[in-house]
């Protein structure tokens, strides 16, 4: 062996070392993102404040149907249901978009994946302890709820809250994947839950107005006013837990009859497809960006 | 151990890295020296894969951006300041960084004692002083025992005293065999830490000299560590580098290389500026120990 060829061998020596494997580097990252999360204030106030609104809707719910329980779909499911529509959204927005973006700006994220990590791990590592995070609040706010007014004696159909709970669950990871590729993209902390609570007031409020204008200005036909409501992952859960909780889609209007009439027993597949689809694509796009921006 | 090739990095229109290559044998020790935005820190980043770049590094035979995973596990990495959440416990971002690296059975406190932290794993991040954080990311670049240490400016933003101990930390352990690469604004620590000096210029290793030939050239001269408000920094730096001087940003002030004549001259010339000077300390560039 010559002097150079021994000096490259010198350089390239590799060292025998086994790297950690995915799954426990994701456990890894998921178990600081969920301690991060548990320790952080939103987490303690938003399901306080869940399961505090849950509690008084229920009992408005309950005392306007004279204080009798309603099994399947009843006051208080739809009470809830408009609760779960306003507080998750926002609770999962928020976190997702805090998440890379907050690590970036105090120059963690550089540091982290500095590590023998790769980015998709961080990213899947981040979602599933922020998931840990969102699904034992929605399971706390609505568990503390359900167990107070069954102790009350008011009955709300146990089925309709397992369902709200799942779904909501949905709701909370469809919601968590934007906030996600929201925080990915942003490059200020400050900026990513901005834009988080935008498109919340967005999802929430702004297009259903725009929808309702769309329909009479633009004369839009009731396949493309449901489409474009399934578009909006809000008012797929809300469909959702109304057909769920055995409830005719009628009350939605001509859209709902719609849909029941073009899928009947294939509604649920169609919903749980889009809900999906909100999970895994915003996610798929956010682990995009995430390996080809800078951390810094 | 390291190999450089060709590297080259842009922002824009700007080449931060241009043309770089350097080979560091197992063992070696090279110090990055240059002025602010020479390139140091971004040729540091990319050897972490932490920015794409044209060109190849290698960690032992491992390239960082294909195989970056298991390049980056021989690599132990301690940056300028550590942006942990203030929050977490420090035994606790030793444990968590030890699982990251693969290490299932880790005494965290033992880890931390090795650098001068027994009895601080309980505090909290926000607890320690600027020097301790530092001494608390060494302890995780040791973990698992890699046979790189990459260092970007670690003694930027702390004191005298936490520099002198972090530096005689680094010291002992630059004699263990590992391989070093390091980047610095400060002649002392390149005295003590390395064996090599590549000299960066506008992205550029415009030479490498042998660290004792650079300590001779630095013979007598001495680090201003000049204190001011955070307002006049940048302006301070531009009128000491139009004055002849080579001044740099550092964490809390500025940093002025001086010759043992005029140790005086950049007070003068900052007077005259109208720039006020809250500290200063002054530190001679040391020869290097064998």
């Amino acid at each position: 062996m010559n002097a150079i060829s021994a000096q490259a061998a010198a350089l390239d020596q590799p060292v025998p070392r086994r790297a950690p494997s995915v799954p426990s580097t994701i456990a890894a990252v998921a178990g600081r993102s969920l301690r991060d999360a548990i320790r952080s204030r939103w987490f303690v106030l938003y399901t306080l404040a869940f399961a505090v609104l849950g509690l008084a809707v229920s009992f408005v719910s309950a005392a306007g149907a004279g204080g009798a329980g309603l099994s399947g779909f009843g006051r208080t499911t739809a009470g809830l249901i408009n609760l779960v529509l306003l507080v998750v959204p926002l609770m999962a927005l928020t976190a997702g978009a805090a998440s890379i973006a907050g690590d970036r700006e105090r120059g963690m994220l550089a540091y982290l994946l500095a590590q023998p990590v790769r980015r998709c791990e961080v990213l899947l590592g981040v979602y599933a302890g922020l998931a840990g995070a969102l699904v034992a609040s929605v399971c706390l706010g609505l568990g503390v709820c359900g167990a107070i007014l069954a102790a009350r004696g008011m009955r709300t159909g146990a089925g309709s809250m397992l369902w709200l709970a799942g779904l909501s669950i949905a709701l909370a990871l469809g919601m968590l994947s934007v906030g996600v590729l929201i925080s990915v993209l942003a490059r200020r902390a400050s900026v990513a839950v901005g834009t988080a609570v935008f498109t919340w007031l967005l999802l929430v409020f702004v297009s259903d107005l725009a929808l309702m204008a769309g329909a009479v200005a633009m004369r839009l036909r009731i396949q493309e006013l449901l489409t474009l409501a399934l578009l909006n992952p809000l008012q797929v859960f809300k469909m959702w837990s109304l057909h769920a909780a055995d409830a005719s889609l009628d009350v939605l209007g001509p859209a709902g009859l719609y849909a029941l009439d073009t899928w009947g027993p294939w509604l649920h597949a169609v919903f749980g497809g889009c809900m999906l689809g909100w999970i895994v694509l915003p996610l798929v796009a956010a682990g995009l960006c995430f390996s080809r921006r800078s951390p810094l | 151990m390291i190999r450089i090739e060709n590297v080259s990095k842009r922002f824009g229109r700007t080449r931060a890295v241009d043309s770089v290559s350097l080979a560091l044998p197992a063992g070696d020790s090279v110090a990055l020296w240059g002025a602010n935005g020479a390139g140091k820190t971004t040729l540091i980043r990319c050897l972490l894969g932490l920015l794409r770049f044209q060109g190849r590094i290698a960690v032992g035979g491992r390239d960082v951006l294909r195989d970056g995973k298991r390049a980056r596990l021989l690599v132990g990495y301690v940056p300028q300041e550590l942006g942990f959440h203030d929050e977490l416990g420090v035994a606790e971002a030793v444990r968590f960084f030890g699982r990251l690296k693969g290490i299932a059975r880790l005494d965290a406190e033992a880890a931390l004692a090795s650098v001068g932290l027994a009895g601080h794993g309980g505090k909290r991040v926000r607890e320690l002083s600027g020097g301790m954080k530092q001494r608390l990311a060494l302890s995780i670049a040791l973990l698992g025992d890699p046979p790189v240490l990459v260092l970007d400016e670690v003694t930027a933003s702390l004191d005298a005293v936490g520099r002198e101990e972090l530096v005689g930390l680094l010291g002992g352990l630059s004699g263990q065999g590992r391989t070093m690469l390091f980047a610095s604004h400060r002649p002392e620590e390149v005295a003590v830490l390395a064996r090599r000096v590549a000299v960066m210029e506008r992205g550029r290793i415009v030479r490498t000299v042998l660290a004792a030939e650079f300590a001779s050239a630095h013979q007598g001269r001495a680090v201003l560590h000049l204190v001011m408000a955070a307002e006049h920094r940048d302006r301070a730096v531009r009128s000491l580098t139009d004055g002849g001087f080579a001044a740099s940003l550092n964490g809390v002030g500025v940093l002025v290389h001086v010759a043992p004549e005029h140790k005086a001259a950049p007070f003068r010339l900052l007077a005259r500026a109208g720039i006020a000077i809250d500290d200063f300390d002054i530190t001679p560039v040391p020869e290097r120990t064998p």
